[in-house]
């Protein structure tokens, strides 16, 4: 009886083996990853679908979860906001190619304070994020604020309680306009917060800000503009308060050193230029360099090639900003040095 | 002739019955087999963080994903914590209810009002996050906690639990919520055990006089006590895992507050939070221990639960 029973059992996942092995077969292409470019790979992968009949499907599950997947190989492409260092990507066999740029915006809810109103210094944002800081009408506050009628309220600090690739670029940016910061905090998908509440995804942010009377949280500016939140403007490096706009993203794209070598590898926080907004990041793809399933990989690369010379539009109606035209060649000359097939020819040509 | 097919017949009933037989044994095995695979990958995963931590993971309050350090007391104050909350709301409340059900209330009402109560415990836990933050969280925060703040924040000794900003999320807020998903469990496990209370007790109590609440309260609990405890343990256990709407509204932060209207964490909505994003050996192991301990705690309570409505079917009928 356990005899049949097992035959049984590997009868049956032989079979489910077998069905699901025939339905990867078609050139459909997976991937998996940040939560932050889902919209604009959403949109892409739909006009590319229309196009070409090849269906991209993504699962926006994290930066963290984009990293795991591609790491055990179960999809073809993994999508990351924190890009992987120049070792890590040799380590695991991979390279990667930036796609679009954004920016993460703090917001607040303070009662009269209307959407680009309040303005805040790095440092001043550093210390409410340490819980040195603690009411709206602090003098350091006060100071970039003259004339506004701040209350005299208890700051409700609100952060990200998932790993997060918008957490990574946020407090890369604390990091680097604090030393205090760095040191006892530091810049990464998940921290250890000195103080505050965690919320659940941009959009548990977004409803914890909007709920609780004097907080302040960070997140993507998709969320902010959806949401019609109060986001603030940001004294940059260059000592200029800006707007959280795609221009003003543009222009902290503008300073990055792309360098292929290194995997493009680029923060983008802190830039200098006067209207650089300073919270600005790009968002990743990672491949395998030498892919066991050539087929699929080519076809991740196709899509993204499409996507660099058709998906500007699309991702910029959205509030993304696309890749200069310079990034995108040195990105199509890396995928012909690097991305091959076993018999070592490139997948691009 | 008929007798011989009827021994085929017979024959063949023997083997349908052994095949039936064997097939309900594998399905039965198959659980505690899954059971006992479930607790070793579980210690499997976690080897890497009780190496590296030992016994301090239970009592460090470290949780930081940069520089590697995990420990485990944070999530387990908030576990205990809100279960303990909502426990402390849900036994008195059930309590009044399946007495209610089974004493005071008109014969026309018990049946609707039980079904009720059972239907409140078939509503999705995702269901009481979203009421939790979007329609408890900011009515307890303009409503209760200044309040609470105002009286009880200025007393000695008790007030440190309820001082802080009035935020509606919290340790207090996820008990509170925990506390309504929880009463329909402990109150239909005690109105079953209070009718099991043969009236002849209970008339012979108010044959001598006493009033409803000595009947209950030296009649019915001391004959159904172990009962009651075994729905209270039940109620605690669906407390201990519960997930989403714990994850709506405790806050997620790990951090040591003696406040209970500050937000904190616990080991399930760690899980739910931060499973997805670990990166690096340590952080994932680090919350599959997390798991192994909360695997741990309510394997316990369900035990004395069940070891309970044990006791309670042994005595059952028995007249004393």
């Amino acid at each position: 009886m356990n005899r049949k029973l097992r035959q049984l059992i590997i009868g049956i996942t032989a079979a489910t083996a077998v069905a699901y092995a025939g339905a990867s077969q078609a050139t459909n292409i997976t991937g998996a990853g940040a939560t932050f470019p889902y919209p604009v790979y959403a949109k892409w992968a739909e006009a590319y679908k229309a196009q070409t009949g090849v269906e991209m499907n993504y699962q926006s599950i994290g930066s963290g979860g984009g990293i795991k997947q591609i790491q055990a190989k179960t999809v073809d492409f993994g999508a990351t906001d924190a890009p992987l260092n120049p070792s890590e990507l040799a380590l695991g066999g991979l390279t990667q190619f930036p796609t679009v740029v954004g920016g993460v915006v703090p917001v607040v809810n303070i009662e009269n304070v209307a959407p680009g109103q309040l303005k805040l210094d790095g440092k001043v944002l550093v210390d409410i994020y340490m819980g040195k800081i603690t009411k709206w009408n602090d003098p350091r506050i006060v100071a970039d604020n003259a004339g506004m009628a701040l209350p005299d309220e208890a700051i409700t600090v609100v952060h990200r309680a998932d790993g997060s690739g918008t957490t990574f670029i946020f407090t890369t940016y604390l990091s680097q306009v604090s030393l205090d910061w760095k040191r006892s905090v530091g810049g990464d998908k998940a921290v250890s917060w000195p103080v505050g509440t965690g919320g659940k995804g941009n959009e548990g942010v977004a409803s914890y800000v909007q709920r609780i009377k004097n907080s302040i949280g960070y997140v993507e500016y998709a969320y902010a503009l959806q949401n019609k939140m109060t986001y603030v403007q940001m004294k940059n490096r260059d000592g200029q308060f800006v707007k959280p706009v795609a221009d003003n993203f543009k222009a902290a794209a503008a300073n990055a050193h792309w360098d292929a070598g290194k995997g493009f590898y680029e923060i983008l926080t802190n830039e200098p230029g006067k209207d650089s907004w300073p919270i600005t990041g790009a968002t990743f793809i990672l491949v395998y360099k030498s892919p066991e399933k050539a087929e699929n990989a080519k076809e991740v690369l196709k899509f993204f090639d499409w996507a660099y010379t058709n998906g500007d539009k699309m991702a910029s109606d959205l509030d993304y900003v696309p890749l200069p035209a310079n990034v995108v060649k040195m990105i199509r000359d890396a995928w012909k040095a690097q991305v091959k097939d076993a018999s070592g020819t490139p997948l691009m040509k | 002739m008929p007798m011989f097919s009827h021994e085929a017949r017979l024959k063949r009933q023997a083997v349908f019955d052994l095949l039936f037989r064997s097939l309900t044994r594998v399905s039965a095995f198959g659980v505690l087999a899954l059971l006992v695979a479930i607790i070793v990958s579980l210690v499997v995963g976690s080897m890497p963080a009780i190496h590296a931590f030992g016994f301090g993971f239970l009592t460090s309050s470290d949780w930081d994903p940069v520089k590697d350090k995990f420990g485990a007391l944070i999530p387990i104050i908030g576990t205990l914590a809100t279960s303990g909350i909502a426990l402390l709301i849900a036994i008195p409340v059930s309590f009044g209810i399946a007495l209610f059900l089974t004493e005071l209330s008109p014969r026309i009402l018990r049946r609707p009002l039980g079904i009720a109560i059972e239907l409140l415990a078939g509503i999705p836990s995702i269901i009481y996050g979203m009421w939790g933050l979007f329609v408890f969280a900011p009515l307890f925060a303009d409503h209760v906690e200044p309040w609470l703040n105002k009286h009880i924040g200025a007393i000695s000794y008790i007030g440190p639990f309820f001082s802080g900003p009035p935020m509606g999320i919290g340790i207090l807020t996820a008990g509170i919520i925990l506390a309504i998903m929880v009463i329909p469990f402990i109150a239909s496990v005690m109105r079953d055990v209070f009718d099991v209370v043969p009236a002849m007790l209970k008339e012979s109590a108010y044959a001598v006089g006493a009033t409803t609440w000595e009947v209950m309260w030296n009649v019915v609990l001391p004959y159904t006590k172990v009962g009651v405890a075994g729905g209270i343990m039940l109620g605690l256990g669906r407390a201990l895992g519960e997930t989403m709407a714990v994850t709506f509204v405790i806050g997620n932060a790990h951090e040591l507050s003696k406040s209970l209207l500050m937000p904190g964490n616990s080991i399930s909505s760690a899980l739910a939070n931060e499973f997805t994003e670990a990166v690096g050996d340590l952080y994932t192991s680090s919350l599959i221990e997390l798991g192994l301990i909360l695997f741990f705690i309510t394997f316990v309570v369900l035990s004395i639960a069940r070891f309970m409505l044990y006791q309670l079917g042994l005595r059952e009928g028995q007249v004393t």
